[in-house]
């Protein structure tokens, strides 16, 4: 009980410490953005950890930090098989063949408004069905292995990539367009110089949305069939086993492939879009 | 929206164009082996001959197939018109009390998919309120806030089941906290860029005529934030559905669309799937226009659209 009275004590004390950071003087610097969060997440860790001991909380129902990290040193090896499994070989895979198709697909339907008119409500409409639900048919058609689960991230990133690509290509405006033309610009060099990069914030925007749902589709791609190895196996089997330690040790993993992932897609984004107004502040 | 009701026309007839043309070479082994076997002659003979032949070769030989592929009891690929005579006959020829109905099993899933939307809304506007007005939830919760959205969430949705399940929750809570959790940050993400959109100008007017803040948040704040909220809740309530669909997945639930997914997968019963597919993606899409037209007549009313 001693250990539950700390872990509030520890949680008012370091939330005062928040409250006088956050509303002090120098608040603004990048220091105290940066520190305020860290103690935020120290807090609950620690919070956790106090309360999951000190109420003898069953390893089976929610396993402590520390012990989360014991897991996930001691099984380090086994871990990156699996990460090598679902995230290099079916998420990023899919990611690349999705994102490609997409970009293409929306190059080709821009040149005509007719199609455009036509893809745009029907992209939008499938982009925010389940499509995860596709995953039990891919598995069946392309076999266990990570042929599936690339697959299915493929199907689940077309969609918001290619609206996303195609309302990118259409941003410029009738004056821009016409400079183009005063300049006597093919239809070409306009393309290059004037609508794509016009299109990349929207075009990174989509690949920023889809880092998420290609990690989201080749795990649960897993739990309709999968070798013996792959992250979205090992969840399943760990919490078949009750071992609750690894399955929160492949949701660190997952965690730390999905921020780590989106976290360079952002900054290639930095370096491709430098003149637009939500990267210059 | 008439402008663009023929294009949209074509595209879906194009969609539909593929999928039937997709369904010859994706069935014809197996209608070629069906076909062999009440005894009609089929060029090459045997299955194995056949298995490494390429589909469209196979095609061309036995043209007198190509019927039989549309009309497989499991085949690979189901036809537009199998599965769309399936939901038929599981929706509205079915009663709605049967194991088999798909209403039955749509309002399972769609039961979580609400419970859950509304928790997480719920939450998600308090903490937005929160983060609005007290720097230090501000500077310590955003941050995590945004990060988690590039943390795939949905892998932890069987976890969350089955620890519930050992403590002795079952049924609708454990499938409706998955949905909250994931239409939880959606909404935080886009209540907390509404409740800041009211520029600096009607701030201070509202200064000028000495309102108090709690007559700031009801008369300028939340009015201000509904565009914002109803986009996010539009994000909100497909990833809910999503998380009760797979919520529904990890225990062998016998109940809810993403049991019939799981089941269909199980027997091969591959209209079964395409038809609980099928039936969830009418479900997400009639919950996002159900929200659109909620704001199409809040934002009418407010004056705002």
């Amino acid at each position: 009980m001693t250990l539950v009275i700390f872990a509030f004590v520890f949680w008012l004390v370091s939330w005062r410490i928040n409250f006088v950071l956050a509303n002090s003087a120098a608040s603004e610097t990048r220091l105290i953005k940066l520190v305020v969060p860290v103690i935020f997440g120290i807090t609950i860790l620690v919070v956790w950890e106090l309360v999951v001991r000190g109420l003898n909380v069953p390893l089976v129902i929610l396993p402590p930090p520390s012990v989360i990290a014991d897991t996930f040193l001691a099984k380090l090896p086994i871990l990156w098989k699996d990460f090598i499994q679902t995230f290099v070989k079916g998420a990023l895979s899919g990611y690349l063949i999705g994102c490609t198709a997409a970009i293409a697909l929306a190059i080709l339907v821009e040149r005509f408004d007719f199609l455009r008119r036509g893809l745009l409500p029907v992209g939008n409409f499938l982009a925010a069905l389940p499509i995860i639900g596709t995953a039990p048919i891919l598995v069946m058609w392309f076999g266990f292995d990570w042929h599936s689960k690339a697959a299915v991230v493929v199907v689940m990133v077309f969609f918001p990539m290619l609206i996303n690509t195609v309302a990118g290509l259409s941003e410029t405006t009738a004056m821009q367009r016409d400079l183009m033309k005063t300049y006597s610009a093919d239809p070409w060099q306009a393309f290059i110089k004037l609508r794509l990069p016009a299109a990349m914030p929207f075009i990174f925007n989509g690949l920023k949305i889809s880092t998420t749902l290609a990690l989201i589709g080749a795990i649960v791609a897993e739990f309709f069939g999968s070798p013996t190895l792959g992250m979205g196996f090992r969840i399943s089997a760990s919490i078949g086993q009750l071992a609750l330690d690894m399955v929160w040790a492949e949701i660190v993993v997952a965690a730390i492939a999905g921020s780590a992932f989106y976290g360079i897609v952002a900054i290639i984004e930095k370096g491709v879009t430098f003149w637009h107004p939500s990267q210059r502040g | 929206m008439r402008r663009s009701f023929l294009p949209i026309i074509v595209v879906i007839a194009g969609l539909l164009a593929i999928w039937y043309a997709a369904v010859v070479p994706m069935n014809i082994k197996m209608a070629l082996t069906a076909a062999e076997r009440i005894g009609i002659a089929v060029t090459p003979v045997g299955a194995k001959e056949r298995r490494d032949r390429s589909a469209m070769r196979l095609v061309v030989q036995n043209t007198f197939a190509i019927k039989d592929t549309f009309a497989l009891e499991r085949p690979r690929l189901p036809a537009p018109h199998q599965v769309a005579t399936e939901l038929w006959n599981s929706t509205i020829n079915k009663k709605i009390t049967s194991k088999r109905s798909l209403v039955f099993h749509g309002w399972i899933t769609l039961s979580s998919t609400l419970l859950g939307f509304a928790i997480g809304t719920g939450l998600g506007i308090l903490l937005a309120i929160g983060i609005v007005y007290n720097r230090a939830m501000d500077m310590s919760v955003m941050p995590w806030a945004i990060a988690s959205q590039t943390i795939p969430i949905l892998a932890i949705a069987p976890m969350i089941i089955v620890v519930f399940n050992s403590v002795g929750l079952q049924g609708i809570v454990p499938k409706a906290i998955i949905s909250a959790y994931l239409s939880f940050f959606p909404v935080v993400v886009g209540m907390v860029k509404g409740l800041r959109s009211p520029d600096q100008m009607h701030l201070d007017l509202l200064k000028t005529y000495n309102a108090s803040s709690l007559e700031g948040f009801w008369k300028l704040r939340l009015p201000s934030s509904m565009p914002f909220l109803f986009a996010s809740l539009k994000i909100g309530i497909a990833a809910s559905l999503v998380g009760a669909i797979v919520g529904e997945l990890p225990t062998g639930a016998v109940r809810g669309l993403g049991a019939r997914l799981l089941s269909g997968s199980y027997y091969g019963q591959t209209i079964q799937i395409w038809s609980a597919l099928l039936a969830a993606a009418l479900l997400a899409a009639s919950l996002v226009a159900l929200i659109g037209l909620l704001q199409r007549l809040t934002l009418n009313r407010m004056g705002m659209s």
